[in-house]
């Protein structure tokens, strides 16, 4: 008996430093914020002021660049859910059927992704340049000198502008995932639907949506995980600018932390936010089940 | 209905212009990039002139530059320092807890594992503003190892779900066999789990490397000494600073994508298998 208990013990120890790590960074922030969301504090002096949920009521009353912020991150994420999404599947649909050097894309498609958001921001900051930009001087060399602009700096095509920059580092993950999908569709079913006299629009139809669909509902939510948390593209080219035009959430707490330095509010800033995200993964792994069940 | 010409003909179109689609895109995702080293060799004034991708006097100099007066030797060696070390730290602690949770009994090993799994899927994007108040409290802030231990604990949870996956997978034979040979469970653990789970080692690895080396908020959070900042930090400082002087950003950043593309292309296989297998079992 004294042994078995010795040799259980003993056991704890491989979890022990993952255990105290994850105490230590994961466990005591998570609380530690919801503890901070009902104070006002600077983050350095030794006094804090309770003021229960008056942080989260002056967000819900008053603060309409935070709610212009959650618009803009709720902007992007819907062109990435339809237009980097679509790119993706239309990929992946491509080399899913074997053509020439569908290896060689592969590669090609998921560098992108594997780049960081800095450096990817800093060169298309230089393509969107209003002076020396690629972008306006292809415009030009085309004859549409009345399109070119200051792409990043004119609040019309900012936002727009930045979500083009996240659907191009972007897509190339989404493909990889459709495409892991489309190879794990078992050959008979397709063959079975066309000896059944059934078009490629049909197969498509009835054979790979249905089939896909799980994997549709993972790449929605990841995306949207994604891309509402979108921080490093936006720093490394407008920084939120102009005005509060591509202002997302992520630069929002960060401000009103290390900016106004206000830690109490940016806490309840990111409990509001944590629960959004929350919100809508559930809503879309809802929806996935209804539409397994449906037949 | 149709002649085989005629479907011959179709399905060649059909090829043709998917095969089209696709390297158009693939052209899309490589030219910044090919425009990026370009620009890095090009003088302050033929950069804003010459948009061709092969400068015709290549301006090596630009590196040497960018190195020494740009400080991205500092920080491409802090980068390299910081990858080395968090992904050491993950693989030990990572490995030790997915071989308990995979193998070895204990009270609350379900509750564990699945404390660790729930923050793989709850998002809590202001934890940043507790984890700066906690560095700060214990002294960390613009250190290394505050900038070390709390990326070790980011990685730890999606390695410790990979690790144990692959471990159940191992042959109970083979550990039962060393155990009556007189093996400690810390002998069976190093000297013949660890060995074998090599290819999801590999698998972590990669997957750490990537998120350390690309890694910014933090590093802006934590570190202010320029000694200390990596390079996804030192290139918005540097472009801070001088902002005009175009190809020695250039060639910055080609410092710090020059590793990533050359793990990415040795790695490639175990970079998508390990997306492929997290996203569609997970």
């Amino acid at each position: 008996m004294k042994v078995r208990l010795k040799d259980t013990f003993e056991n704890y120890f491989f979890i022990l430093p993952a255990i105290v790590m994850f105490a230590t960074f994961s466990i005591y922030p998570f609380f530690k914020v919801f503890q901070l969301s009902a104070y006002e504090w600077d983050g350095i002096s030794s006094t804090m002021r309770f003021v229960g949920l008056a942080n989260f009521w002056d967000i819900f009353r008053h603060n309409t660049v935070w709610w212009t912020s959650v618009w803009n991150a709720v902007y992007v994420t819907l062109l990435a859910l339809t237009f980097q999404n679509i790119l993706a599947l239309l990929l992946a649909l491509a080399c899913d059927r074997k053509i020439r050097g569908g290896h060689v894309y592969r590669v090609i498609f998921y560098l992108p992704p594997v780049l960081s958001g800095i450096v990817v921001g800093l060169i298309w900051s230089w393509i969107y340049d209003g002076n020396y930009g690629l972008l306006n001087h292809w415009l030009k060399a085309i004859g549409l000198d009345g399109l070119t602009r200051s792409w990043l700096s004119d609040p019309k095509t900012a936002l727009t502008s930045v979500a083009v920059i996240h659907m191009w580092k972007g897509f190339g993950w989404g493909f990889v995932i459709l495409l892991a999908g489309l190879q794990n569709i078992p050959r008979e079913l397709y063959e079975a639907a066309r000896v059944d006299g059934a078009n490629a629009w049909q197969v498509f139809k009835e054979v790979t949506i249905p089939m896909m669909i799980p994997v549709f509902i993972l790449v929605a939510i990841l995306t949207v995980l994604g891309t509402m948390q979108i921080f490093d593209i936006i720093i490394s080219t407008t920084g939120g600018g102009p005005g509060y035009h591509t202002e997302v959430p992520v630069t929002r707490i960060l401000s009103t932390m290390t900016g106004t330095s206000q830690f109490g509010y940016a806490c309840a800033e990111g409990i509001i936010f944590g629960i959004l995200l929350l919100l809508v993964s559930l809503f879309q792994m809802r929806i996935g089940k209804t539409f397994r069940q449906a037949p | 209905m149709y002649s085989v010409t005629q479907y011959r003909a179709k399905r060649f179109g059909l090829k043709l212009v998917m095969q089209l689609f696709c390297a158009g895109v693939a052209a899309t995702c490589l030219f910044p990039l090919f425009w990026m080293a370009a620009s890095s060799l090009k003088t302050q004034e033929t950069v804003f002139s010459d948009f061709s991708l092969l400068p015709s006097n290549p301006q090596w100099l630009n590196y040497v530059n960018a190195w020494t007066k740009g400080g991205f030797g500092v920080y491409f060696l802090n980068s390299i320092f910081y990858s080395t070390v968090v992904v050491v730290g993950i693989v030990l602690i990572s490995s030790l807890a997915a071989y308990a949770f995979a193998r070895l009994r204990f009270p609350g090993r379900q509750f564990f594992f699945i404390l660790f799994l729930a923050t793989m899927m709850i998002p809590i994007p202001g934890a940043f503003i507790a984890l700066y108040v906690l560095l700060n409290k214990l002294g960390l802030i613009n250190t290394h190892w505050g900038y070390i231990l709390p990326q070790i604990n980011g990685g730890l949870a999606l390695s410790i779900f990979l690790l144990k996956t692959f471990f159940e997978k191992l042959p109970k034979d083979l550990e039962d066999s060393a155990r009556i040979d007189g093996c400690t469970k810390w002998g069976i653990y190093w000297h013949l789990a660890m060995p074998l789970a090599k290819p999801a080692i590999a698998v972590v690895v990669i997957f750490n490397v990537l998120a350390v080396w690309n890694e910014y908020l933090l590093a802006m959070l934590v570190l202010t000494d320029k000694e200390l900042m990596p390079l996804q930090r030192g290139l918005m400082v540097f472009q801070g600073a001088h902002i005009t002087q175009y190809p020695l950003l250039m060639a910055g950043m080609t410092i710090s994508v020059i590793p990533i593309v050359v793990v990415y292309l040795l790695m490639q296989r175990y970079i998508i298998e390990g997306i492929t297998a997290g996203a569609i079992k997970g």
